[in-house]
């Protein structure tokens, strides 16, 4: 294996882990503030139809991007209300978000298009373009480093390099800020943070609107920038990958950047070497594509350690009166 | 009691009264009525169909397995007929419905089902795909070609094995990449995978990738565009979909089995049985219009005729994976 085949299956793993370090992210927000999640994905895949849909009509990206946060808020708020102001069980309300998200972005779609729920393709300013970097083509030359910046560093679409700047702001805001420290307490003894005076119910919808941002982000790159339009349940469980990406690095944002190219990086091998010759015989193709889920499985099961949720996870704040 | 007898009578004589002024059906597989490629193909037939008759049908897009069988019995039970079903995946289900309902006639296309009532059109896509793998192999500038097939089965083995004996024939040094995109029916449905699939191929030297994947195929024609390589769409003419970046497209006349299908059904004049369109039929074969005239030399058009003369003519025998689960060249 050289040099090059070794870059483009980092770049490609890259390119998978985007939406999972998006959705990851959203999801430590969530739960670090007490609020379980397992509606990820449902919040992937609206925002990825709203997100089509409205890069289709207007013929502007950012236009599909901001329609794109909103339809995923909006999700975020249900589960917000749900879970938070009716202090609901918060399992059933993500359930509840997927099947929403599942079912909505089908009927909408297939009203709005007529194309059996998609989304017509996007092209030129409707997507996300690769963005190359200055010296790319003159850095090439040099030995190692001019492929690895032109192939890995440079040459990804803007969502990918946001996505990778949300991890060192996350653990920014949540281990250096005094909002980061409050949501972080929220989620493991909301009753002192309510004795201290602040509102649990206001920081835990913060909490929930930033999950509802990064979903979106996912729900954006899907169909905008990796894919050009939507698809029926284009979002292929994602959202749940990402949980268990989640539970991998326990609830830490810098584990969490590993975790999701780890998992990229099963996918794209998973997708370049389909039937591997070993001499005596090939690995069949079946067991290549499902080697990301049995190590998904494997990992959790056997190296992960203790894996400690947030304590107050999953459990409606109830004030005592 | 007598209550229930007179609405089980009037419902038997309501679903007769259907039975006689039946209107045919289609069912789509999971890639979709709009894929692009070989539902819209059945989609096309129909709606062919029914602009010069004047007649209406049902059509009915499944959101998962479970309802293959259940909208199949659905459809038969309302007296539908003629019953088209587009995909090899129907085959189970139809073998026990179409015995249930021995009076109503059913289609099923790439699959064949064994029973009185049933015709079943298969393709020789061997021939199709032998036909665009030699353009693939005299319009790459590299000597590497690609194919990314939708689901594991070996009917789209049948693609890729016609595929790489034909590139073979134009260029026998040619390499060929070939990728699945998955091993279950939501594979014909995922054009991010088939987008980063043909990335992968592109990073390995391809410059040409026919995709037999259905709606799998939007993603892998897009991405080839992206890349500003030549995709091969298949079933339906997809030159439209990405102009000057689309080599060819299979034709594989869905339309024209559906079509048929409901013409001979309407008209009592169903015949069933086995029906085996090939190229000699003109079931298959290349499409060529002003989207990729220009990226078709006059070479590439006079190998290719002489290669399907040879073909029709049965001088000239592409293997079929199908026949024997092998391909000699893979």
């Amino acid at each position: 294996m050289d040099l090059a085949t070794i870059l483009q299956l980092f770049d490609s793993s890259l390119r998978l882990a985007t939406p999972l370090l998006f959705a990851c992210l959203a999801g430590l927000f969530s739960e670090r503030a007490g609020i379980f999640d397992i509606g990820l994905e449902g919040k992937i895949l609206a925002s990825a139809f709203a997100a089509g849909a409205f890069a289709a009509v207007t013929g502007s990206a950012m236009l599909g991007l901001c329609a794109g946060l909103v339809a995923s808020i909006m999700m975020s708020l249900i589960h917000g209300l749900a879970s938070i102001t009716f202090q609901g069980n918060q399992i059933i309300s993500g359930v509840a978000i997927n099947f929403l998200a599942s079912g909505l972005t089908a009927l909408i779609g297939q009203n709005w298009f007529h194309q059996g729920g998609q989304t017509p393709p996007l092209s030129g300013s409707g997507r996300f373009q690769s963005l190359t970097w200055p010296l790319a083509e003159k850095l090439n030359s040099l030995p190692v480093i001019g492929p690895i910046y032109k192939e890995l560093i440079s040459g990804h679409n803007i969502l990918v390099y946001v996505a990778l700047l949300c991890v060192p702001v996350t653990w920014w805001v949540l281990f250096r800020t005094r909002f980061g420290l409050r949501l972080r307490a929220v989620g493991e003894n909301p009753g002192a943070v309510d004795t201290a005076g602040i509102s649990v119910t206001r920081l835990r919808y913060q909490a929930v609107i930033i999950c509802g941002i990064l979903c979106g982000l996912a729900g954006v790159y899907l169909s905008t920038a990796m894919a050009a339009g939507f698809g029926r349940e284009m979002s292929a469980g994602r959202g749940f990958i990402a949980l268990a990406a989640l539970i991998f690095a326990k609830w830490k944002p810098v584990p969490a950047l590993f975790t999701c190219l780890l998992f990229g990086f099963l996918e794209a091998v998973a997708i370049r070497y389909q039937s591997i010759d070993l001499g005596f015989g090939t690995v069949p193709v079946q067991f290549m594509q499902a080697l990301p889920y049995i190590l998904t499985v494997v990992i959790l099961a056997g190296f992960v350690g203790k894996a400690i949720p947030p304590k107050a996870g999953g459990r409606p704040y109830v004030k005592e009166r | 009691m007598k209550l229930t007898h007179i609405i089980a009578g009037a419902v038997a004589a309501f679903g007769a009264a259907t039975a006689a002024l039946a209107d045919p059906a289609i069912i789509y597989d999971l890639g979709g009525k709009f894929d692009k490629s070989f539902n819209e193909a059945a989609f096309n037939g129909a709606t062919k169909w029914a602009e010069e008759t004047g007649g209406s049908f049902d059509d009915f897009e499944m959101q998962n397995e479970a309802q293959r069988e259940q909208a199949l019995r659905r459809f038969a039970a309302r007296g539908s007929n003629p019953i088209v079903v587009t995909g090899f995946a129907f085959g189970d289900a139809l073998a026990s419905v179409a015995a249930e309902f021995p009076d109503t006639n059913f289609a099923i296309i790439d699959m064949v089902v064994d029973q009185p009532n049933v015709r079943s059109v298969v393709f020789n896509e061997h021939e199709g795909s032998y036909l665009v793998g030699m353009m693939a192999a005299m319009a790459s500038k590299s000597g590497t070609v690609g194919f990314v097939g939708g689901m594991d089965i070996p009917l789209i083995s049948k693609f890729a094995c016609g595929y790489v004996q034909g590139a073979k024939a134009a260029n026998a040094d040619v390499n060929v990449l070939q990728n699945m995109t998955g091993s279950d029916p939501s594979a014909w449905n995922d054009p991010v995978k088939g987008g980063e699939i043909t990335k992968a191929q592109v990073d390995q030297g391809a410059d040409v990738v026919y995709h037999a994947a259905g709606g799998t195929g939007r993603g892998v024609l897009q991405a080839a565009a992206d890349a500003g390589i030549l995709g091969i769409g298949v079933d339906s003419n997809q030159n439209h979909l990405f102009p000057g970046s689309v080599l060819t497209s299979m034709l594989k006349r869905v339309d024209v089995a559906v079509y048929n299908a409901f013409t001979d059904g309407t008209s009592d004049n169903f015949e069933t049985g086995f029906n085996i369109l090939g190229l000699k039929e003109g079931g298959v074969g290349y499409a060529l219009d002003e989207n990729n005239e220009s990226l078709v030399s006059a070479e590439m058009l006079d190998a290719v005729n002489a290669a399907a003369e040879k073909i029709k003519s049965g001088e000239l025998a592409v293997h079929d994976y199908t026949s024997d689960s092998a391909c000699p060249v893979m």
